[in-house]
C-alpha cells in the first residue's frame, strides 16, 4: 500500500495570528503559515489506512520551501515516512487548475504509484474545494468525496468508502472504486483504532517517527517544473486561467446584541442581572 | 467499516494482563520471556498515573522472584533511597519513645527501597512492552477494561471500553485494589470495611540535602518511621515517613471499620502527623506539599483469596488482597510481583502440558507451596485472632495495661530490651490483634511511661482540603460519573461524608457532602455526590451504598507522583 496525502500550507487565520491593512487586506508577511486546518481530515484518513493495511505514506504539498515546515508538521501527526514538496519560482501564483496539473505530474513521477491519494476538504484561503478533483481529472481516477468512512480490500484492488451525498449528514451511501483512486475525508469523518493490534501499531509508529520528525528535512525530496518536466507555459501564473479582477473585504458584521457593563459589587445591578437570567434557568431561550 | 461491530470474530492474544503495576509487571514480563503472546492494558495515561503506594518495595531473600531480578536495572532507574534506618516512634502528646527496628527490618530482607509510583510503573512499563511487543503483544495506556467476556458462562477474555472485545487463554486481574475484574468474577467484595485499610498520604518537596542534613544520612541512604500511640483520637492504625531522593511521603494507614466508628476526618489525622512536634527536625519551616492521594489497602490476613481463580482468569496483588499488613511489617508491592511471576509461570507450564485451563490451580498451588500464602494469612493470626479480638479480651488487655502493673511491666519489658525486640519481630507482629491495644493503648502507655517529651516547635501549615484537591490533576469527564450513590440517606451513606479522603463535613469543595433538603414541609438529611474530586480510592464503595467503577481509560484523577 502506497498513499499520498495532499496538503497545503495556509494564513493562520486564527485571532491574534492573521494581520490585515487598513483596506482589509491580508498582510501575507505578517502572518505565519500553517498546515491548512481541514487537511487534517485527509491525513487521518491516510493513518488510519496505514495502521489499518501497513505499506508507505507519503506527504506532498506545493508552494514556497517555507511549507518543508508544514510537511514536517504532517510527518509528525501522522508518522509519515515521505514528504515531498514541489516547488520553484515557475510555479509561483498558480491557480487551482495550474496546481492540479503540477501535482498529478508530481504524482506521476513517484517511483511507486499511490493506491490512493487523500485530498483536503478544502483551503482555509481559497476555500475552493477544486484542487484534488481537477489533480484526480488530470490522472482519470476515480474519486469519491465527502467520505466518512473507508475500508481497503488489497486483494481485490478495491476501495469501498461511506460518503455523505452532497455532504449531507442525514444521506449516507456506499460507494466502490477500483484503486487507484483520490479520496476526500469530509469533516465527519472520525478513525477509530477498536482492536489493541491497531492501538500497538499506532504506538510504534509514534515511536519511529519521533526522531525522523525530528529531521524531516532529510526525508523530503523537492522538485521543481524541470524535475517534473513542465512546460512553465502551462504552469505558474502564465498557466492559470483564472483571473481575480478585485478582492472586495467582507465588512466586518455590526453587534447585534447590546451589552450593558455591571460591578459585580453593585447589588441593585447584579440582582437586574439575576433576575434577566431568571426567566432562562428552565433552559428557554 | 468503521463502526465498532459485535461479531464471534474477537481479536484474540494468548494473555492478556490488566494494569501496569507491579503485578502486572512481573506477570507480563514472566509470560513474554516464555514466548506468551501477551497484550498488557493499563487504564491510566501513563502507567503509575492511577497508583499510589506509602511506600517501599521490598525484595525478600525467601521470595522465588523479585522485581530487579525480573526487570533489571529497577533499582538503578525506578527507585528512590534504600531504607537503611528503620524506626519506629511511640507517641503520646508530646512525649515521645523511639525504638529502632531496623534488624527486624532486615530479617528476610534483601533490599528495601522507597518509591514513587508514577516514576516506577512507567519505568517499568518502558520496559514490559519492549518484551511484550517481541512477542506479538504489547502494553496500551487510556485503556480500561471493565468486564469479562463470556461465552457460554465461561470467562473467554475481557470487554474494555475503548476497544472491542479481546478473547485469551490466560487473563490476569492486576487491576488493583478495586479490581472490576475480580468483582464481576464474585472473586472479591466491598461489602466489609474490617477487611480494608485507608492509605492517605502527602508529597512533601524537600531537596536531596536537606533531606541528607536533617536526617543525617547520606545519598545512598534513607529512613522508614513509623508513628502510633495517640496522635489519632483513637483511631486504629499508624502513620509512616519515607525518604525518597528528594521527597518526602508522610501519612497514614489506619483500619477502615475504625475510619467510620470513630467518624474521623482522615485528611486532619495526617495534619495531626505533620504537625506533631516530632515532625518538626524533618520538615523545618517551609513545607511545599507536591501530591495529596490516597488508597484503599486490602488487609490480607482477611482479604487475600485463597483461590484467586476463575475459569482462565486469575488474581495478583491487591486485585486478589494480597497485602501483607501487620503491624510494623507493611508488604505489598512484593507480594504481587511474587504472585504475577508465579501466574505466569503457571500458565506456562499449563500450556507446556496442553492444558492450559489449569493455570489457575497450579498458580493457587504456587502460592501456597512458595510461603506466598501463609505470609499473607498466617496461622499464627488466625488463632490468635479468635482469641484476641472480642470484647471481653480486648477490654481485659485494655484495663491490665493501664493498671500500675501494667505499665510496670512496659517499663520492665524496655529494661530487659524486650520492647525492641518485640516490635522487630515478625513471629508477634503476625499475631497481633486488630483492637485498639497494638495500636493506640500499648504505644501511648509506652510513650507515657519511657517517652521523652519532644520540645521542637512545629510550625508548618498544611494546606486545606480545598487547596489539596486544587493542584490534583483531573481529566474530570464530565457527563460521566463513575459513581452513583444508590441510597442517599445518611444512614446508609453518611460515613462516605468523613471517610472519603476528598470530602468533609461542611466542606463544599469535595466528592460526599450532607444536605439538608426540604419535602412535603418536612426537613430532611441526605448525602449527595459529585465525583470530579474523586481520587479513586474506592473507600465509599464500602462504606456507602454507591455503584462505583473507574473512570473511563485516561479520565480520572492522574497522580504525578503516586
Amino acid at each position: 500500500m502506497h498513499t499520498v496525502t495532499l496538503t497545503k500550507g495556509v494564513p493562520d487565520f486564527r485571532e491574534g495570528q492573521v494581520s490585515f491593512d487598513e483596506d482589509g487586506h491580508l498582510e501575507r508577511g505578517n502572518t505565519p503559515t500553517v498546515m491548512n486546518p481541514n487537511d487534517k481530515h485527509a491525513l487521518r484518513t491516510a493513518l488510519q489506512t496505514k495502521v489499518r493495511h501497513g505499506g508507505r505514506l507519503s506527504v506532498m504539498s506545493m508552494g514556497p520551501p517555507g511549507y518543508g515546515d508544514v510537511l514536517g508538521e504532517a510527518m509528525e501527526s501522522v508518522y509519515a515516512d515521505e514528504l515531498y514538496l514541489l516547488s520553484d519560482r515557475e510555479l509561483a501564483a498558480s491557480d487551482t487548475w495550474a496546481t492540479a496539473i503540477t501535482i498529478a505530474t508530481g504524482l506521476q513521477k513517484l517511483d511507486e504509484t499511490p493506491d490512493l491519494v487523500f485530498a483536503g476538504f478544502k483551503t482555509a484561503d481559497g476555500e475552493t474545494g477544486h484542487t484534488g478533483p481537477q489533480a484526480c481529472w488530470c490522472l482519470d481516477w476515480p474519486i469519491i468525496t465527502h467520505v466518512i468512512a473507508l475500508d481497503v480490500d488489497e486483494d481485490e484492488g478495491t476501495v469501498r468508502a461511506k460518503r455523505l451525498v452532497e455532504g449531507d449528514i442525514e444521506e449516507i451511501e456506499t460507494v466502490e472504486a477500483p484503486i487507484p483512486a483520490f479520496v476526500v475525508a469530509d469533516p465527519e469523518f472520525e478513525p477509530t483504532y477498536r482492536t489493541a493490534g491497531d492501538r500497538l501499531t499506532l504506538k510504534d509508529l509514534r515511536a519511529e517517527t519521533k526522531e525522523r520528525a525530528k529531521n524531516h528535512e532529510e526525508h523530503m525530496t523537492t522538485w521543481d517544473h524541470a524535475d517534473l518536466n513542465l512546460d512553465p507555459d502551462y504552469i505558474g501564473l502564465d498557466g492559470s486561467p483564472t483571473i481575480v479582477s478585485s478582492v472586495d473585504p467582507i465588512p466586518k458584521a455590526p453587534a447585534e446584541r447590546e451589552a450593558t457593563m455591571v460591578d459585580p459589587g453593585d447589588e441593585a445591578g447584579m440582582s437586574e442581572v439575576f433576575d434577566a437570567m431568571a426567566a432562562h434557568a428552565g433552559g428557554e431561550q | 467499516m468503521e463502526a465498532p461491530t459485535m461479531t464471534d470474530e474477537h481479536e484474540h492474544y494468548e494473555a492478556v494482563v490488566v494494569g501496569a503495576g507491579p503485578g502486572g509487571a512481573a506477570a507480563a514480563a514472566t509470560l513474554a520471556r516464555n514466548g506468551v503472546e501477551t497484550v498488557v492494558l493499563e487504564r491510566g495515561v501513563d502507567a503509575g498515573s492511577k497508583n499510589v503506594t506509602g511506600g517501599l518495595i521490598y525484595a525478600e531473600e525467601s521470595a522465588p522472584y523479585t522485581i530487579d531480578g525480573l526487570l533489571p536495572g529497577f533499582r538503578e532507574h525506578a527507585t528512590e533511597r534504600p531504607v537503611t534506618d528503620y524506626y519506629i516512634h511511640n507517641i503520646a502528646g508530646e512525649k515521645v519513645k523511639t525504638f529502632d527496628i531496623t534488624q527486624g527490618h532486615e530479617r528476610d530482607t534483601e533490599w528495601a527501597d522507597a518509591v514513587l509510583r508514577r516514576k516506577m510503573d512507567s519505568w517499568m512499563a518502558e520496559r514490559v512492552h519492549e518484551l511484550t511487543r517481541e512477542t506479538g503483544g504489547g502494553l496500551l495506556t487510556g485503556v480500561k477494561v471493565n468486564g469479562l467476556l463470556r461465552d457460554n458462562n465461561e470467562i473467554v477474555g475481557v470487554t474494555c471500553e475503548e476497544l472491542d472485545p479481546i478473547e485469551a487463554d490466560f487473563i490476569v486481574a492486576a487491576d488493583g485494589v478495586n479490581s472490576e475484574l475480580a468483582r464481576a468474577a464474585g472473586l472479591m467484595d466491598w461489602e466489609e470495611p474490617e477487611e480494608w485499610f485507608q492509605g492517605v498520604k502527602a508529597v512533601v518537596d524537600m531537596p536531596g540535602d536537606a533531606i541528607n542534613e536533617r536526617f543525617g544520612i547520606d545519598d545512598d541512604e534513607g529512613e522508614a518511621h513509623l508513628f502510633s500511640g495517640d496522635l489519632y483520637d483513637g483511631v486504629r492504625g499508624g502513620g509512616f515517613l519515607y525518604t525518597n531522593e528528594s521527597s518526602l511521603c508522610i501519612g497514614n494507614v489506619f483500619h477502615l471499620d475504625s475510619i467510620v466508628a470513630e467518624e474521623a476526618e482522615v485528611q486532619e489525622l495526617l495534619d495531626a502527623l505533620l504537625t506533631h512536634p516530632l515532625l518538626a527536625q524533618w520538615l523545618g519551616e517551609e513545607y511545599d506539599e507536591r501530591e495529596y492521594s490516597a488508597k484503599l489497602v486490602p488487609d490480607s490476613k482477611k482479604a487475600a483469596n485463597p483461590s484467586p481463580h476463575e475459569g482462565r482468569l486469575v488474581l495478583v496483588g491487591d486485585a486478589g488482597g494480597q497485602m501483607q499488613a501487620q503491624g510494623p511489617i507493611i508488604k505489598g508491592m512484593n507480594h504481587a510481583v511474587t504472585a504475577g511471576a508465579l501466574a505466569a509461570e503457571a500458565f506456562v507450564e499449563a500450556r507446556s502440558r496442553g492444558k492450559p485451563s489449569t493455570a489457575g490451580e497450579r498458580y493457587e498451588q504456587r502460592l501456597h507451596d512458595e510461603g506466598v500464602m501463609a505470609k499473607l494469612r498466617p496461622m499464627r493470626y488466625e488463632v490468635a485472632s479468635a482469641a484476641g479480638e472480642n470484647d471481653i479480651t480486648t477490654d481485659l488487655a485494655e484495663r491490665l495495661l493501664d493498671s500500675p502493673l501494667g505499665r510496670a511491666s512496659v517499663r520492665a519489658a524496655d529494661t530487659a530490651g524486650l520492647l525492641g525486640r518485640a516490635y522487630g519481630s515478625p513471629y508477634l507482629a503476625s499475631m497481633m490483634p486488630d483492637t485498639k491495644t497494638p495500636y493506640v493503648t500499648l504505644p501511648t502507655i509506652i510513650a507515657e511511661e519511657l517517652g521523652t517529651r519532644v520540645a521542637d516547635d512545629n510550625t508548618i501549615e498544611p494546606p486545606s482540603l480545598g487547596e489539596r484537591i486544587g493542584e490534583l490533576t483531573y481529566d474530570t469527564d464530565v457527563g460521566n460519573p463513575h459513581i452513583v450513590l444508590e441510597d442517599d440517606s445518611v444512614a446508609a451513606s453518611g460515613a462516605a461524608v468523613t471517610a472519603c479522603p476528598v470530602s468533609a463535613e461542611g466542606f463544599g469543595g469535595g466528592c460526599y457532602r450532607e444536605e439538608t433538603v426540604q419535602s412535603n414541609g418536612d426537613e430532611e438529611r441526605v448525602v449527595s455526590l459529585d465525583t470530579q474530586p474523586c481520587v479513586e480510592c474506592g473507600t465509599c464503595a464500602v462504606v456507602a451504598d454507591t455503584q462505583w467503577e473507574h473512570p473511563r481509560g485516561g479520565k480520572g484523577v492522574e497522580f504525578r507522583e503516586g
